[in-house]
């Protein structure tokens, strides 16, 4: 019984921690924009489909280097192609829609998963690829039957550091308040000095390149990557940011691992409960019956108070 | 009360740090500001006084950048800066302290001051500039930590100065910095304003307080319904019948 628990934990742990590093990039964007960038699922999916034919051509024109040279390949290209798709989004998109009235940026934001979608499908085809098993997927035991593999433990150190990295970037260094005080006022950050429209791109940017690992990490768990396969990280990052209360970086991340931890849990358990009737492939239920509820008792979301001007 | 001790400087052979000319704002299809002229000389303290709604605010934002002209021409140290972006102006020199003090709220005051000093780089100058301001404003450094949005308001306008004069501005904009706080802290921020110019800024001032303002000022100018009315030295308008009646609430 503790073995499943352990187990769902580890697991919810793995997918909760890729659900904040995407969930980072809601609510950076929303913080300072007040845009549901709902295409930043599909940069996702640009991540883990450039780090794939990046590997693959390294590995056909260099052989035999050991694996985790390939994957680092794949994540160093993966990231600044990200990037530059964040900037360029923004750039030909969203920054011409700031004072439009806020539904027209919203559906841009949709149109422009679509023309990701579709570019990738373009690209890539319609078919799953396999992803290369660079890094090992054999389960290693921890405790008697409770299991986690390189690639699980891979996912969670990696995201750590990136929020730690996000987090330090953030409240600790001159661009980082340049970016919390434009996303408080843009007209007096700009009387401060600061260039708002590249502290904006930088913040797509830098969502962009958290969802390139991301992408990578997501394919590498699952070994298999699809133009589509942005979607539902996409939905589940953004409910996490919602959770945790949007435009709140700590509030991503605490509602990612929450939201990783309840589904894994619910998935482990929901047979039991249900005697049967459910199975563990309605996991999904549960991340949106507790948001429901969040959201009915606090609207703000988990940390979303601290937001509010007196802190 | 203190009264202005410097005289008016009254030939000027060099040029204006900043011209209006002929100047027009609007939002939308509304002018609120319907064509000024207005300048500033280096090391002076001018203000610009008027009614509720006369276009004092658009004014500055304008010279600061926020809003764009819609007719005029707008120089400053001989150069056309109306297609520059407010942080540009900001890094030529033209500061702000905007109407309702624009205080980052969620930040700490330290945080805020430190944006004031975002376009510069000399760290150890600005560690300099720091002290000073915590000298000139106590009050604020016993807040450092604290969040800015639960300072007091005259904490807030005083940090709303300190962070501007963080930039080094050779211009400052101050917009109705008295509104709302006790004669105590009018008398300080005047004291402030007292020392900027003394270290050679030149300050375009906007008040409600119309004679104090004038009182402090080598020049005025008064403004209504978005055209400039009248303009001279702060005696000569203090003097002005007109101008007694209608903004320093005097019958005549
Ligand atoms: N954002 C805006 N949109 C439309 N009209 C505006 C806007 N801001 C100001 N106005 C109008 O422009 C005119 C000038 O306003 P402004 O704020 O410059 O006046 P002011 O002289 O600063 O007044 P006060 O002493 O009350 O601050 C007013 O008629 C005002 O209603
Ligand atoms: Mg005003």
């Amino acid at each position: 019984m503790i073995q499943t628990l352990l187990q769902q934990i580890i697991n919810g742990l793995v997918v909760g921690s890729v659900y904040a590093v995407v969930a980072l990039g809601y609510t950076m964007v929303y913080g300072i924009l007040g845009l549901i960038n709902f295409a930043h699922g599909d940069i996702v999916m640009v991540g883990a489909l450039t780090a794939l034919s990046s590997i693959l051509f390294l590995q056909e024109a260099i052989p035999g280097l050991p694996p985790v040279i390939y994957f680092l390949f794949g994540l160093l290209v993966a990231i600044p192609v990200c990037m530059a798709v964040g900037y360029t989004m923004e750039r030909a998109a969203y920054r011409r829609l700031r004072n439009a009235p806020r539904l027209a940026p919203l559906i841009t934001a949709i149109g422009v998963s679509f023309l990701l979608q579709t570019l990738a499908m373009i690209i890539w085809g319609r078919s799953y690829h396999s992803y290369p098993q660079l890094i090992s997927t054999a389960p290693l035991q921890i405790f008697t039957g409770v299991f986690v593999t390189p690639v699980q433990l891979l996912t969670i150190g990696l995201s750590a550091a990136l929020m730690l990295a996000l987090v330090v970037l953030v409240t600790r260094t001159k661009l980082g308040r340049a970016m919390r005080a434009t996303a408080e006022n843009h007209r007096i950050a700009g009387l401060m000095g600061v260039d708002t429209n590249r502290i904006i791109a930088l913040t797509f940017i830098i969502g962009s390149g958290l969802a390139a690992v991301a992408g990578v990490m997501i394919a590498s768990n699952y070994g298999v990557a699809h133009y589509s396969m942005g979607f539902t990280p996409g939905i589940k990052a953004f409910t996490a940011a919602v959770l945790g209360g949007i435009g709140n970086l700590a509030g991503a991340m605490v509602g990612g691992v929450v939201l990783g931890l309840i589904e894994a849990i619910g998935a482990g358990y929901i047979e039991t409960w249900t005697g049967g009737w459910l199975n563990s492939s309605y996991q999904d239920i549960f991340a949106f019956i507790i948001l429901g509820i969040v959201l009915i008792f606090r609207p703000t979301g988990l940390l979303g108070e601290r937001v509010a001007d007196r802190a | 009360m203190l009264i202005w001790g410097a005289p008016t400087m009254l030939v000027k052979d060099v040029s204006p740090l900043l011209r209006l000319r002929d100047v027009k704002i609007a939002y939308g299809q509304i002018q609120a500001v319907k064509g000024i002229d207005l300048e500033l000389h280096a090391g002076e303290l001018v203000s610009l006084i008027g009614a509720n709604g006369a276009g004092k605010t658009t004014t500055l934002n304008a010279i600061a950048g926020t809003l764009p002209l819609a007719g005029g021409a707008l120089t400053y140290c001989d150069e056309d800066i109306a297609a520059l972006p407010a942080h540009k102006r900001l890094r030529a020199g033209i500061a702000l302290v905007p109407e309702g003090r624009g205080i980052f709220t969620r930040l700490t005051v330290e945080e805020n001051l430190r944006m004031g000093a975002y376009s510069r780089s000399d760290d150890a100058e600005i560690e300099a500039d720091m002290e000073n301001v915590y000298r000139m404003l106590p009050r604020v450094k016993e807040r450092l930590a604290q969040v800015a949005g639960t300072l007091s308001g005259g904490e807030q306008q005083m940090l709303a100065i300190g962070r501007a004069l963080l930039s080094r501005p050779k211009l400052l904009l101050l917009d109705e910095p008295s509104m709302g706080l006790a004669p105590l802290v009018v008398e300080k921020i005047f004291e402030v304003v007292q020392t900027v110019l003394k270290q050679g800024m030149t300050v375009l001032l906007v008040e409600q307080n119309a004679t104090l303002a004038l009182e402090f000022s080598q020049r005025a100018y008064v403004m209504d319904g978005g055209k400039i009315t009248l303009s001279g030295t702060g005696e000569e308008l203090l003097r002005n019948p007109k101008v007694r009646e209608a903004y320093l609430g005097e019958a005549v």
